[in-house]
């Protein structure tokens, strides 16, 4: 069976437009509406789900990203919580791909193997292991590979042409290309360096690439859209649906937060 | 791997530790974000150069001897050895360094090394506050702009080294995240790393961190552990039957343990703190009680919960009070070269005033959980046997917390 991954981007390019994927961290801002926080942002535009994995010690976020995990994690939310959530989501929902992204340390202590064979099962199509680079990867692929879930690698300004070639080798699904050199939700993102390391990308790989870190609002992924395959939103989105009581709450929170970005990405027409 | 206490059967070269990648058997390498991994590449590649520059070495060893102190003196505990009534008690005096700890033989180095890489910025983290002292200090005599990461409970518990930090030039920065300690200070120094990667130092105070951090900063305090064998061999005529030494992160334990790992004849003690007790589950005892994962770019053992969360750790002593450890003091633990003990908050406060009334050294709480297992372990060998304990520093630091565990008002 194809990836979902992959369907979903070949469909991006038939489009002819950037695709939006969004972040949010399990279990926050309750752990009984992540799945309608999932069903939320695909009702309202997102091509592409992540679904963060809480961590106590998450060293690559910002405080948004970071107080989302505490928030989560002071709700008892572990690896069982995403994994039934990301079940339940795609019982309704059989397109949307869903990557799960996090650190190892929770992953290893479940067990990597069976947690990357349940994640499979439950319908999740790609992992993104942050604290993960190539080097570290080399003992988790055979296990993915096997499982069917894509290895989702970062690319950042900092990497050098030489490890550029060797990530895209490895690459599966997407690259993640971080925009600046920082943490997520920080907001010192240049729009002309981060295009023209874009523009500099093309043709690296066969695999598209999203862009993220510091996009905000549609201006931003407007900027950086015409330029990637798809573009990242994720502490914006956090932040926005911080203190959403209800799912009532959460649709409305995500429908006035993401639907302009999603009509501005619709307008970008890609060469 | 099999090991008897005297050293591994299965004979290791503990030299040909870490791999290029930085990895101790199963534990160490680079669990970082992609975006630092070109710095840590940059950083690995002028430290391999430097360490093999003759100006480089020339320059570190006048600083060493002119700066720091070095060497240490080993000294005797006759009164102590006596008291104890089994084998003698030495200490190796790192508590005698410029700021009153083994923390400045690493910055001394990683100093020399941020200014030949043409860094002006150094940015660390700290516990109890000597890494941030001794990182200060080198900052002001280097002329670089330092930033100290400190969690906001511990610049409550150790404001005289908030202080220190302060009267040296250094900007210390309170980490109100997640437990608000070390391992929070030391999320925040990565997060600050890699926003101002150019410019800037990280300079990690221990001997964990992804590579090339865990063999740098051992190597920097390899110093003592090098000098120590010397002096050995020179006033007693044999290298020490035991060496202890305390283990938070592991700096100074393998500082000292380095140049005996392959003298098997030399048994080799880390004390990790048991806070108020292994079975309580309020201590800092990564290696005794913990399981191996990942944590700030390195695999090795780690306090945490089930779901693989980081738990909180409990020490009297701010420096050992760190839930992960050194990888390559998970590699010895698991070859059997090395064996990690633990001692309790209360045998660390008795062993403080047991050497202060016998001895007349003020020893800091961590270097107290050394001692005390120095204690216990002399007792029972023969007289004629020799049991080296790190010293790591001095405890002037400690006086306004041991005054209030005993209720005196200052």
């Amino acid at each position: 069976m194809t990836n979902r991954i992959d369907t979903r981007f070949t469909e991006l390019r038939t489009a002819g437009r950037p695709g939006l994927i969004t972040f949010v961290t399990a279990g926050d801002p309750d752990p009984s509406l992540t799945v309608e926080v999932l069903h939320a942002l695909v009702r309202h535009g997102a091509d592409l789900v992540e679904l963060g994995m809480p961590f106590s010690d998450p060293m690559a976020d910002g405080p948004v990203i970071q107080q989302a995990n505490e928030r989560a994690l002071a709700k008892h939310v572990g690896l069982t919580h995403v994994l039934d959530s990301v079940r339940s989501f795609r019982a309704a929902d059989a397109q949307t791909p869903i990557v799960l992204m996090g650190y190892l340390n929770p992953i290893e202590r479940f067990g990597f193997e069976r947690f990357a064979d349940a994640a499979a099962q439950a319908g999740a199509d790609g992992l993104l292991l942050v604290d993960c680079p190539i080097e570290e990867s080399v003992s988790y692929e055979p296990t993915l590979k096997t499982v069917g879930l894509e290895q989702i690698f970062l690319l950042a300004p900092t990497t050098p042409p030489e490890r550029r070639q060797r990530i895209a080798a490895k690459a599966r699904g997407f690259i993640y290309y971080v925009s600046f050199k920082g943490i997520t939700g920080a907001g010192h993102l240049q729009h002309a360096s981060a295009i023209a390391a874009l523009d500099e990308l093309r043709g690296l790989s066969e695999v598209p690439i999203a862009v993220g870190f510091g996009i905000r609002d549609a201006a931003s992924a407007v900027a950086l859209g015409a330029h990637a395959e798809a573009i990242v939103i994720g502490s914006a989105l956090v932040e926005t649906i911080a203190n959403a009581r209800d799912a009532a709450e959460v649709n409305s929170l995500v429908a006035s937060f993401l639907a302009p970005i999603r009509d501005a990405l619709h307008a970008v027409k890609r060469l | 791997m099999q090991a008897d206490n005297h050293g591994a059967t299965e004979r290791v070269d503990y030299d040909a530790y870490p791999d290029a990648r930085g990895h101790f058997g199963p534990y160490g390498g680079s669990f970082v974000a992609e975006t630092l991994m070109a710095p840590l590449a940059e950083l690995a590649a002028a430290y391999a150069f430097y360490r093999n520059d003759p100006e480089f070495i020339a320059e570190l060893a006048r600083d060493r001897k002119h700066y720091v102190g070095r060497p240490t003196p080993i000294y005797h505990c006759e009164r102590l050895s006596r008291e104890v009534g089994g084998a003698q008690i030495l200490l190796k005096r790192e508590d005698l360094n410029h700021t009153g700890a083994h923390k400045i033989n690493n910055t001394v180095g990683q100093g020399l090394l941020a200014r030949r890489m043409g860094k002006r910025r150094i940015i660390a983290e700290t516990g109890a506050g000597q890494h941030g002292v001794a990182s200060a200090t080198i900052a002001a005599r280097l002329g670089l702009e330092c930033v100290v990461y400190m969690g906001a409970v511990d610049i409550e518990r150790q404001a005289i080294n908030v202080f220190r930090m302060k009267l040296l030039g250094a900007t210390v920065v309170p980490v109100q995240s997640g437990s608000k300690t070390l391992k929070d200070a030391l999320n925040e120094a990565l997060r600050d790393w890699v926003t101002n990667v150019d410019n800037t130092f990280y300079m990690i105070g221990t001997v964990a961190g992804p590579h090339p951090y865990p063999m740098m900063v051992r190597d920097f305090n390899a110093i003592v552990g090098q000098e120590a064998r010397a002096q050995m061999l020179d006033e007693y005529a044999k290298l020490p039957d035991a060496v202890v030494a305390c283990v938070g992160g592991g700096s100074n334990a393998i500082g000292i343990f380095h140049h005996f790992l392959n003298d098997a004849g030399v048994a080799i003690y880390g004390v990790e703190a048991a806070g108020e007790g292994i079975e309580t589950g309020r201590h800092a005892a990564s290696l005794s009680a913990g399981v191996p994962g990942v944590l700030h770019g390195n695999r090795t053992y780690l306090i945490a919960d089930a779901d693989g969360q980081i738990i909180e750790t409990h020490s009297v002593s701010a420096g050992l009070d760190y839930p992960g450890v050194g990888p390559e003091h998970a590699f010895l633990k698991d070859t059997g070269r090395a064996h990690y003990v633990g001692i309790t908050d209360d045998e660390a406060l008795a062993a403080f005033h047991k050497l202060a009334r016998s001895e007349g050294i003020l020893a800091a709480l961590e270097s107290s959980h050394a001692v005390a297992y120095g204690i216990k372990l002399a007792a029972r060998l023969p007289k004629d046997q020799h049991v080296l304990i790190n010293l790591s520093g001095r405890g002037d630091k400690d006086v306004n917390t041991i005054a209030r565990i005993e209720g005196i008002t200052l």
